[in-house]
């Protein structure tokens, strides 16, 4: 399960950062800010291979000791980011696959939503359970 | 013979598979160069086991002497030192020595070959023409190989070759090299096949026991080792690398399943607390203390870990893969870390980061040796990593020993220091002599606070570079924030301070709040140490309203600037500056601006009122000695109105924009509608973006940043004439309200440019303020204007009109009047009671009080109450417009002050049917020398017309009165009188006498008889006059209305009557029959002198008239001669009678046709005299009535010609006809009719329908 769960806009400014509060908020941000480097590298990659344009999922962006940062980017250029755990082995690729699927359905239901205004943080109870599923819970 | 003889396992890649040699030993040494040069030649196709593809596969072997030591024992598992071939080299061809000596060797080296099981051997039989030159009478040669082959390779005749003349070159010679080869090259694969695939099932077997008790991981690593051992000698690395991944996999998965619980007993050796650190060693390709560790058991996670890596970066880099190398060691360190955590291993703090340290270093350096300088730039993306990693580790290994520090390592830190440097080992001998080896870098770095930070900062520049040339800006900032750190812990907040920077540059402009507070706070503490108070305020006042921040480093921020506000300029001598300018935008947020009034459009000196309504973002109160808005004021423009203006803006609140990271991108559009300049109908409707210019700027990823310190330099303070200023705020945290006045001295626009607020010596600048605000100051002309309440103003009655005073920049006095030419058309009736009310510029009652009117024969004086500028002063006075007795009669009237003579002109509008009077009222104003004239138009509310009606000699006066107001008016008290009092004439009302009402729009009627005796009077001047008021006005309230006219030849001259008979012999007057009209003319008076022109003929006084019958209803056809001449003597009673003959052309009770007479004047006379106009205008109507329509209502009343298609030809000599004055033909045929009989005979009759 996922330690830190972001969502940032296409400026990469933050739209909806989580993480696990037993560990220093501060840090994740720092990592995930970090994490947008890879994350630009490859779209900027994906762009050349045609064949994988239609691949969302960027794979692990970078490990560190202490955790895996993988990425995902919509094709409206909104990344998210999942920050998991490295001694969590028993996460294999496509559950964190699946991870990012069910994020990218319930941001895909936040921003049907009439009332929010695209570009803003994420203040959805919707999307905010469903992360909640995917984190690690707080002991 | 083989030099490696001696030393039959080495361990390099030199291994080759080995051939074991019997038989002649000379020989095989004169073919060993031949053999061994060419056997590689070729590849062969290697079919394999378990599907695995097929492979090309370049063979070479390594020759040994056979010995019965070389064949493996039973158990003995080791592949590399496993004969794969034994070959037996003979080149006998006497039979002789066949039989005696080689046939003996052969079976006992057969027979040793089949103890140990071995199939895999072949004879070679060498044959050479010199011996058989020598021995020509022996058996031909293929009898010894045929006896070779009977006796030893029953079914296997492959297992013998020949070789002829292997010395020489010939083509027979290389046709038997090849055959041989190809040979030796099958049989070596069949038995790398059966023995590898034979040694797989035994290692599978073994791995499947895994879960038994007393399974050894270590004893299995080394089997499969022995397989990629094989591989690799036969150049297959990517098999070898399959089976180190196999082994590591197996390895990792043991390590999670006891971390999950399930141990197994053989990790425990594993677990061992780490005892040495000394790193990945990459140089050898075989680490041999380490695999001898692991063979006994004794290896430790990291000497196994070590070990693995170190054999599959050797494969990787065979085959041409060391960025994988680079990915995999990340790799490998990141998990050898986790894995001894989870196993809970104990280790030395520290002793990971040297190893780590030491492994990166050394992973680098492998890569270094074996790739070229651009091709370590270009894949710098692969080796950054390890770069940044080992660059952590050095720094948390100097946190660790106290070199991060100003004041060094004390002695704690240097007993960690050694027991790290214990742990290390002494150096390998590979790299002894290498200046640059990881060892001697760690070994110096921590020896010494100096070498620690060059080391650290060396590895932390190349990291950085490495990050930005691979444009991985994020990252590069965060290692040199992580520096910045590293120069704020030694105490260098100068070397710090713009890697902070830098980084907060990357966090602002990505809007990361959270790490923008961490590093915000960072700068602080490091620009405080600077003594860069300017900017530690900036951040400090950036950190006060950080809600990320808690309250208590949110006070202590808010609490440093407070502080330094209030220290006096002298305590600080050195700063240069006394007051420090700091950003607006962190202190506070403006939410709105207001103006009251909210048209923010006000008079010179009006009060104005701007609320500012902000949100203080600091955690505390903050008293502010004052806030100031500069202004910028332009003059006004002279032609833009006031009036126009406040059209403009009818509220002018400002919100300002609140920033967040969406809003700054997003599109600002508003619609665009274009209207056709013609008919202003649209033509184009469209979008248009605002905010293009922002948006369409080109994002430099440096120029869109906008820290606080560059703003800094652009906050200097105008210094602007004007400002807006409040005193002592105290701002609370959140909402509060400032309310400014604004000056309002001259007129102009004033916009607001700069919002300042100070507290001590700081000052808290807004540079600009955007949206702009702007109000505006007008000034005015005093105005007088006079209005009527109602719609329209009657003339005759009193009216009321309102005098409004704008007062504009005047402001009127004590004793200030305002002085009315009074006229003698319009008198101002003013009561006692007339008051004035007061009204503000927002038209609010300010006070209301008595006017003070006096009149003087010309001039009406009202004097004004005590009004303020840019007030509205309001009466209501009366006033009365004499309706004038004759409208047409108008003289023109001098205006009392002597003015230029204005008339007070009347105009008859037909379409309202009003006759309009436009009332010039000339007004003396207080505020200015010259007269203000005011022009006020009354509507005259009746019209009148009179008749003169005829009974024969008896005379009627008919007046019509018509209301044409929208007024209904009482009626009194008409009378006409004669006024020139003529003594025999006498008017006789034949009306009633109580009140009338006339409705409006509609008409009263009055008659009179005229009665006289003696002479009638050629003409007469009358006067109609009337009393009249509104409908419900009391008595006293009634006007008097006049109304004079003129009546002339009022006698009758001519009686006209007439008769229709039936023709002769007939009853009645029948359709279609002729019947006689018998016209009788008479004079009933003499005319008067110049009435008639005479004609004397035959001494008698004729005067000629000219007669005309038209029916113009087509009731009648005139037959024959209509018109005729009839000369008429001038005497009384004188008749002339006309027969003429008319049909009816119906039946019924038809009306007379029309007998019309008028006077003939031949052509010889005098032209005509115009006729008199009046007397025109006043027979309107009955001419209308009486005359045909040929005479055209233009002409009314003027000479009409006999043919109406004449009228507009030139008066020529011809004879004219003069119509006669309204009363002096009493025509007796008027409404007289005669009954028509339908025709008698019963033909066939028209009847029309209609």
């Amino acid at each position: 399960m996922a330690v830190c769960i972001a969502v940032i806009a296409k400026e990469n400014y933050p739209l909806y950062i989580r993480s696990v509060p037993t560990q220093g908020e501060l840090k994740f941000h720092y990592t995930v800010h970090t994490s947008l480097d890879v994350v630009e590298e490859k779209i900027s990659g994906v762009g050349k291979a045609l064949a994988d344009q239609r691949e969302l999922y960027l794979g692990l962006l970078y490990p560190t000791e202490d955790y895996k940062v993988y990425g995902y980017v919509t094709n409206s250029k909104v990344k998210f980011v999942i920050v998991v755990d490295s001694s969590n082995t028993s996460l294999r690729d496509n559950e964190i696959r699946s991870m990012f699927r069910k994020l990218h359905n319930s941001f895909t239901d936040v921003m049907c939503n009439p009332f929010y205004n695209p570009g803003d943080p994420i203040q959805s109870k919707a999307f905010d359970s469903i992360v909640s599923t995917m984190m690690v819970q707080a002991f | 013979m083989e030099p490696h003889e001696e030393k039959p396992i080495i361990y390099t890649m030199e291994n080759k598979p080995i051939v074991t040699c019997a038989g002649d030993q000379n020989l095989f040494t004169s073919l060993y160069g031949s053999l061994t040069q060419q056997l590689p030649r070729e590849p062969m196709e290697w079919r394999r086991s378990y599907g695995r593809a097929p492979k090309m596969i370049y063979l070479e072997a390594n020759f040994v002497q056979f010995k019965e030591e070389l064949l493996p024992k039973e158990g003995n598992k080791a592949l590399l030192t496993f004969p794969f071939l034994h070959i037996y080299w003979t080149d006998c061809c006497d039979t002789e020595v066949y039989k005696a000596s080689v046939k003996e060797d052969m079976q006992r080296w057969q027979a040793a070959l089949r103890l140990h099981g071995s199939v895999d051997w072949l004879i070679a039989v060498v044959e050479s023409d010199n011996k058989k030159k020598n021995k020509t009478n022996i058996l031909p040669r293929t009898s010894i190989v045929d006896k070779i082959r009977n006796d030893f390779c029953n079914k296997q005749s492959d297992r013998c070759v020949s070789l002829c003349d292997p010395l020489k070159e010939s083509s027979r010679s290389q046709e038997s090299w090849s055959s041989f080869l190809t040979k030796l090259r099958t049989l070596l694969l069949m038995s790398f096949t059966r023995n590898l695939g034979r040694f797989e099932d035994d290692m599978r077997t073994l791995r499947e026991k895994r879960t038994e008790p007393g399974w050894s991981f270590c004893d299995y690593f080394m089997v499969q080792e022995e397989l990629a051992f094989v591989f690799e000698m036969l150049q297959q690395f990517e098999d070898a690398l399959v089976q180190y991944d196999e082994l590591d996999a197996l390895f990792t998965q043991y390590v999670l399943n006891s971390g999950a619980g399930d141990g197994a007993n053989w990790l425990g050796s594993f677990c061992a607390p780490v005892r040495s650190w000394n790193g990945l060693l990459l140089r050898r390709p075989i680490d041999m203390e380490k695999r001898d560790l692991i063979q006994r058991g004794e290896a430790s996670l990291l000497d196994l870990r070590s070990y693995l890596f170190s054999r599959q970066c050797t494969l990787l880099i065979f085959l041409q893969r060391p960025w994988e190398v680079t990915a995999r060691a990340l790799e490998l360190l990141h998990n050898c870390v986790q894995e001894l955590r989870l196993l809970e291993v104990s280790v030395v703090s520290g002793a990971l980061d040297c190893w780590v340290f030491l492994s990166c270093l050394e992973v680098l350096h492998r890569i270094e040796g074996c790739c070229d300088r651009s091709q370590l730039e270009a894949n710098s993306s692969h080796t950054v990593g390890l770069w940044t990693y080992a660059t952590e580790k050095l720094r948390s290994l100097g946190d660790l020993c106290g070199l991060v520090s100003e004041n060094g390592p004390n002695s704690e830190d240097l007993n960690k220091t050694v027991d790290l440097l214990a742990g290390l080992g002494a150096e390998r001998p590979e790299t002894v002599n290498s200046p640059q080896s990881p060892y001697k870098k760690l070994k110096e770095a921590l020896s010494s606070v100096e070498a620690f930070e060059k080391h650290y900062l060396e590895l932390s520049h190349a990291a950085m570079e490495m990050y930005r040339a691979i444009g991985r800006l994020r990252s590069a900032r965060l290692v040199g924030k992580s520096l910045a750190e590293f120069y704020m812990r030694k105490g260098d907040p100068q070397s710090a301070e713009d890697f902070l920077l830098d980084s907060l540059k990357s966090y602002v402009s990505e809007s990361w709040s959270l790490p923008i507070t961490h590093t915000r706070k960072q700068i602080a503490e490091c620009q405080k140490q600077l003594q860069k108070m300017d900017e530690y305020l900036q951040t400090s006042a950036l950190l006060a309203s950080d809600t990320n921040l808690s309250d208590e480093e949110r006070k202590h921020f808010c609490q440093e600037i407070l502080t330094f506000a209030s220290q006096t300029a002298e305590g600080k001598g050195q700063q240069k500056d006394a007051c420090v300018a700091l950003s607006m935008s962190s202190f506070t947020r403006l939410q709105e601006l207001c103006f009251r009034p909210s048209s923010a459009l006000v008079h010179v000196s009006a009060a104005l009122l701007l609320e500012l309504r902000l949100c203080s973002l600091m955690p505390v109160p903050v008293t502010l000695e004052h806030i100031s808005a500069s202004i910028h004021f332009t003059e006004e423009q002279p032609g833009s109105t006031a009036q126009k203006r406040a059209a403009q803006n009818p509220d002018s609140t400002v919100t300002f924009p609140t920033a967040s990271p969406a809003s700054a991108s997003a599109l600002e559009l508003c619609e665009i509608l274009e209207n056709s300049p013609s008919d202003n109908a649209l033509s184009s409707a469209g979008l248009a973006c605002r905010n293009m210019h922002l948006l369409m700027r080109r994002n430099d990823s440096t120029s869109s940043l906008d820290t606080p310190n560059t703003a800094l330099t652009a906050l200097t303070l105008e210094d602007g004439a004007q400002m807006l200023r409040t005193s002592d705020v105290t701002l609370l945290p959140g909402n509060n309200s400032i309310v400014f006045t604004a000056p309002t001295q001259k007129p102009g626009v004033y916009t607001l440019r700069q919002l300042c607020a100070t507290l001590g010596r700081v000052q808290f600048i807004l540079p600009h303020l955007y949206p702009v605000v702007q109000y505006e100051v007008y000034s005015q002309e005093p105005q007088l204007s006079i209005q009527p309440l109602t719609e329209h103003l009657l003339a005759g009655l009193p009216q009321q009109v309102k005098f409004t005073i704008l007062t504009g920049h005047y402001s009127v006095k004590k004793g200030d009047a305002l002085q009315l030419s009074n006229t003698d058309s319009m008198p101002v009736l003013h009561s006692s009671t007339c008051s004035g009310r007061i009204l503000s510029s927002s038209a609010e009652l300010v006070s209301e009080s008595a006017l003070s009117i006096q009149s003087s024969e010309k001039v009406t004086s009202i004097s004004l109450p005590v009004t303020p500028p840019y007030h509205t002063l309001e009466f209501l006075l009366d006033v009365l417009c004499h309706i004038p007795s004759c409208p047409a009669r108008m003289e023109s009237e001098r205006l009392t002050n002597g003015q230029i003579s204005h008339r007070t002109r009347s105009r008859t509008r037909f379409n309202s049917g009003m006759t309009v009077i436009d009332q010039k009222v000339s007004v003396d104003c207080p505020w200015s020398i010259y007269s203000t004239l005011v022009s006020l138009t009354f509507h005259v509310p009746f019209k009148v017309k009179h008749s003169l009606l005829s009974a024969g000699q008896r005379k009627f006066i008919q007046v019509c009165l018509q209301n044409v107001s929208d007024t209904n008016f009482r009626l009194t008290n008409q009378t006409l009188t004669e006024n020139q009092h003529t003594p025999s004439l006498e008017l006789l009302s034949l009306n009633t006498k109580s009140h009338s009402l006339v409705f409006r729009q509609q008409c009263v009627f009055s008659v009179w008889e005229l009665r006289w005796s003696g002479v009638c009077p050629v003409s007469l001047h009358c006067e109609f006059s009337a009393a009249f008021a509104p409908a419900d006005a009391p008595d006293a309230a009634l006007k008097p209305y006049r109304y004079d006219f003129t009546l002339e030849r009022v006698s009758t001259l001519l009686s006209v009557c007439a008769d229709i008979r039936p023709a002769e012999g007939e009853q009645d007057c029948r359709t279609g029959a002729l019947c006689r009209l018998e016209v009788c003319l008479t004079r009933l008076s003499e005319p008067s002198d110049s009435d008639e022109e005479y004609s004397d003929t035959d001494g008698l006084r004729t005067t000629r008239l000219l007669y005309e019958v038209i029916d113009n209803n087509s009731n009648w056809a005139v037959c024959g001669k209509s018109s005729g001449v009839v000369s008429m003597p001038v005497a009384a009673m004188a008749t002339h009678k006309v027969h003429m003959e008319v049909m009816p052309l119906f039946a019924g009770h038809l009306p007379f046709p029309s007998i019309r007479v008028f006077k003939y004047l031949p052509h010889h006379s005098s032209p005509v005299i115009p006729p008199d106009t009046d007397s025109c205008v006043e027979n309107d109507s009955l001419s209308l009535e009486e005359q045909a329509e040929t005479a055209s209502l233009r002409s009314r009343g003027s000479v009409q010609s006999l043919g109406s298609g004449e009228s507009a030809q030139p008066r020529g000599p011809m004879p004219k006809r003069q119509a006669f004055g309204a009363g002096q033909v009493f025509n007796g045929t008027q409404g007289q009719q005669v009954l028509v009989l339908p025709a008698a005979d019963h033909h066939l009759m028209e009847v029309n329908v209609t």
